[in-house]
């Protein structure tokens, strides 16, 4: 099953090591990470889904309690919680299909960031869904690049 | 005032109460080097950095204090590795601290340097580098904190040598004060009282006592326990001590190569109560099999340990100590003469033995240090049937008297463990248990011993070959004994003599007693070489991946 875990860390180096260290030494594979700072600039917040059985997703929930400069872990699997990522998609685009381009971009509510001759560089923000959607509507035109900045998630409660 | 970073850590291991040290040299660490020539803590010259750590992890364990061990960087770092793994992995306070090459040049590939932080990483249970002499007394506080709190561990300070020459203000911080980092202590009352209920109605219950009661100091109270209830006590290799081997209602040792009584009595078990131990699979063997008709309550510090090999009905989290004190409060005695009944049938049925003629065999061996010892040394061991021959036949009654590596199984730990032993309990008699394999590992720190005056006693008990290896070659490899014969072995009673120790041959089973009457009136070290049986064998035993009553070698 996938998981989303957010973990609040020291703000210092090698932290983030550690924790890598813990999912690879168990082989699991992070989907995806986003770190960045909080609200105290002593800690960070460190966004993990990672995909795996229950029984060594509960292991490491409780590994990761364990190392020292790992203040909380917060499990948001089955929580009400908001999730976003940012992706920049490159396309081909042409003559043809530039305007079906921007129009479904329109819709996704996503921004040309840069428009070449035959590239266009799309902005697309949203949860899981959205994203996958967007990628799988692109795909056809010709996608040629795709950088994904991981997943964030905050808890609504 | 100000000081210079080589002094604060000399004085922050004094305001810690460090009274002695093991370690080596070298570039990096001059600093620290030249400002502990004027200190009192003792500093204890191995001949190898493997042998400080394995020695601050014998005194450690031997103590119940922290061990402290110091290297310089690169080379010197590298070579404690394997001391470090093995203390981490029994769960032994140590502090180890590397030197590094400068902030500046960290991460150029400079002379010496290796990323020490990375290599100890999964090694140990936490480490630092420190980038700035500002922080240097805090971490050190927190290093020897986390070190030996709740499941205690290894823990790294790397020591960047401009960090060594750097001045600063010393303040040593009165607590240690790390936000991620709260080790539980008390067991939750309500699960305390889920178990005692569960142990009332019990029928057949077991003990099942690892490390951790000897780690949290619950020997007394775990005594009281079985004094209150009756139950019946089986230890892991690491538990032994932490109830007297010689108790009636001990079992010995379980698993891969326990006594008969005490696998019979798990697998027939109705209720297994887990106290400091972690279902190794050296113990539980084919783990779906393991205890198939027992409730678990397990009791263990560390919340990872729960659950993590065998599903347990009423998991406890918190120390030892604590919870035995609860648990104490409320337990009442189950009725269990009938299972006593049992354990004594198979005590008797198959009791823990081997085979006793006029050969000289090495079971023999440690069955008479055991008696000339009177049951009081401390009893370090190598690793492979030496070790387990220690397990069975010396039958340790107090805890920290039986000092051996368990889960990472170490070669050339006996030795220097030793001498770190002997270094914390100066009054005691040091014995190491070796193998004519094992001892040549750290044979080198004979010297040590030699230089300071230890009076350690080794017995190797040489059987010509890497006899645990070819055990397995010989039940399970149709004895091709593949590269497990040591044929070419130095004269070990010559080497005993080059390195100024005093070395003593035995090849007959009628001299083994006075041999080593003879060594235990030796001030200084001794090493013994018991020329025994080369194809003994270990039993009973366990074939990997059996449930743990399929075992062979049983002598009814
Ligand atoms: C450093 C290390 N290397 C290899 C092993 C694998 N190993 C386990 S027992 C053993 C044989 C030990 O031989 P010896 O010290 O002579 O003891 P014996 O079993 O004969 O008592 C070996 C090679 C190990 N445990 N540790």
């Amino acid at each position: 099953m996938r998981k989303t875990i957010s973990v609040l860390v020291e703000n210092h180096f090698g932290v983030l090591t550690h924790v890598a260290g813990l999912f690879s030494a168990r082989g699991f594979n992070i989907d995806s990470l986003a770190v960045g700072e909080t609200e105290d600039p002593t800690i960070s917040r460190m966004t993990i889904v990672a995909e795996g059985d229950e029984k060594t997703l509960e292991q490491v929930k409780k590994q990761l309690n364990r190392l020292i400069d790992i203040i909380k872990v917060i499990d948001l699997t089955g929580e009400d919680f908001v999730d976003r990522e940012l992706v920049l998609v490159k396309v081909k685009i042409g003559n043809k299909n530039r305007s079906e381009i921007l129009q479904i971009s329109d819709t996704f509510q996503a921004k040309i960031d840069d428009v070449k001759k035959e590239m266009v560089v799309i902005e697309v923000t949203g949860d899981q869904n959205k994203i996958k959607s967007f990628i799988e509507i692109m795909k056809p035109f010709g996608i040629t690049e795709i950088v994904r900045t991981g997943r964030i998630a905050m808890g609504r409660k | 005032m100000k000081l210079t970073g080589a002094k604060i850590f000399v004085e922050s291991l004094k305001k810690q109460g460090i009274e002695v040290m093991f370690g080596y040299p070298g570039g990096v660490v001059l600093p620290i080097f030249d400002a502990l020539y004027d200190s009192d803590i003792k500093f204890i010259l191995t001949r190898h950095e493997q042998g400080a750590a394995h020695a601050a992890d014998g005194y450690a364990r031997a103590t119940g204090k922290v061990g402290v061990c110091l290297a310089t960087s690169g080379p010197g770092a590298t070579n404690l590795l394997t001391g470090l793994a093995t203390a981490n992995m029994d769960s032994v306070p140590v502090v180890a601290f590397t030197g590094q090459v400068k902030t500046t040049l960290i991460g150029n590939d400079a002379f010496q340097e290796v990323d020490v932080i990375g290599l100890t990483r999964p090694i140990s249970k936490h480490n630092y580098l420190v980038k700035d002499v500002k922080n240097l007394a805090t971490v050190i506080k927190n290093a020897f904190h986390i070190a030996s709190t709740g499941r205690p561990g290894v823990v790294v300070v790397d020591l960047p040598v401009d960090i060594q020459i750097q001045e600063t203000d010393f303040h040593y911080p009165e607590k240690a004060d790390i936000r991620g980092y709260k080790p539980t202590c008390k067991g939750h009352i309500g699960q305390i009282k889920k178990a005692v209920k569960l142990i009332a109605g019990s029928k057949k219950p077991v003990l099942y006592i690892g490390g951790g009661v000897i780690i949290s100091g619950a020997s007394e109270k775990l005594r009281e326990f079985v004094e209150k209830t009756e139950i019946p006590v089986t230890m892991t290799l690491m538990g032994l001590g932490a109830f007297p081997g010689t108790h009636e209602l001990s079992l010995g040792m379980l698993g891969m190569h326990g006594t008969a009584y005490a696998n019979h009595a798990i697998q027939d078990s109705d209720l297994v109560i887990a106290v400091g131990a972690r279902f190794d699979d050296r113990v539980t063997g084919k783990i779906d099999e393991f205890a198939p008709h027992a409730k678990i309550i397990h009791i263990d510090i560390d919340p990872c340990a729960i659950s993590k090999n065998v599903k347990v009905d009423i998991p406890i989290v918190g120390d030892a100590n604590c919870i035995m004190a609860d648990m104490l409060k409320y337990v009442k005695r189950p009725e269990i003469a009938k299972w006593h009944k049992q354990i004594a049938s198979w005590k008797k049925k198959f009791p823990l033995t081997y085979k006793k003629d006029s050969k000289l065999r090495p079971q023999y061996v440690v069955e008479e240090i055991y008696n000339l010892t009177k049951g009081k040394a401390i009893v370090t061991t190598e690793v492979g049937q030496n070790q387990m021959w220690a397990a069975q036949f010396y039958r340790c009654d107090v805890p920290r008297q039986f000092i051996s590596s368990g889960g990472l199984g170490t070669m050339g730990y006996g030795l220097p463990a030793a001498i770190g032993a002997q270094i914390g309990c100066p009054k005691k008699t040091v014995f190491d248990i070796a193998g004519d394999g094992s001892i040549q590992m750290n044979i080198q720190e004979l010297t040590t011993a030699v230089s300071n005056k230890l009076p350690v006693k080794v017995a190797i008990l040489n059987n010509g070959c890497l006899g645990m290896v070819r055990q397995w070659q010989e039940l399970f490899y149709k004895k091709r004994y593949s590269h497990t014969c040591l044929e070419c072995s130095p004269d070990f009673v010559k080497l005993a003599e080059a390195y100024g120790a005093v070395g003593i041959r035995i090849t007959k089973k009628q001299d083994v007693k006075k041999a080593i009457k003879h060594a235990l009136k030796i001030e200084g070290p001794v090493l013994m070489d018991f020329k025994v049986e080369p194809e003994e064998n270990v039993f009973p035993m366990v074939p990997a991946g059996q449930p743990i009553n399929k075992m062979i070698g049983v002598l009814a």
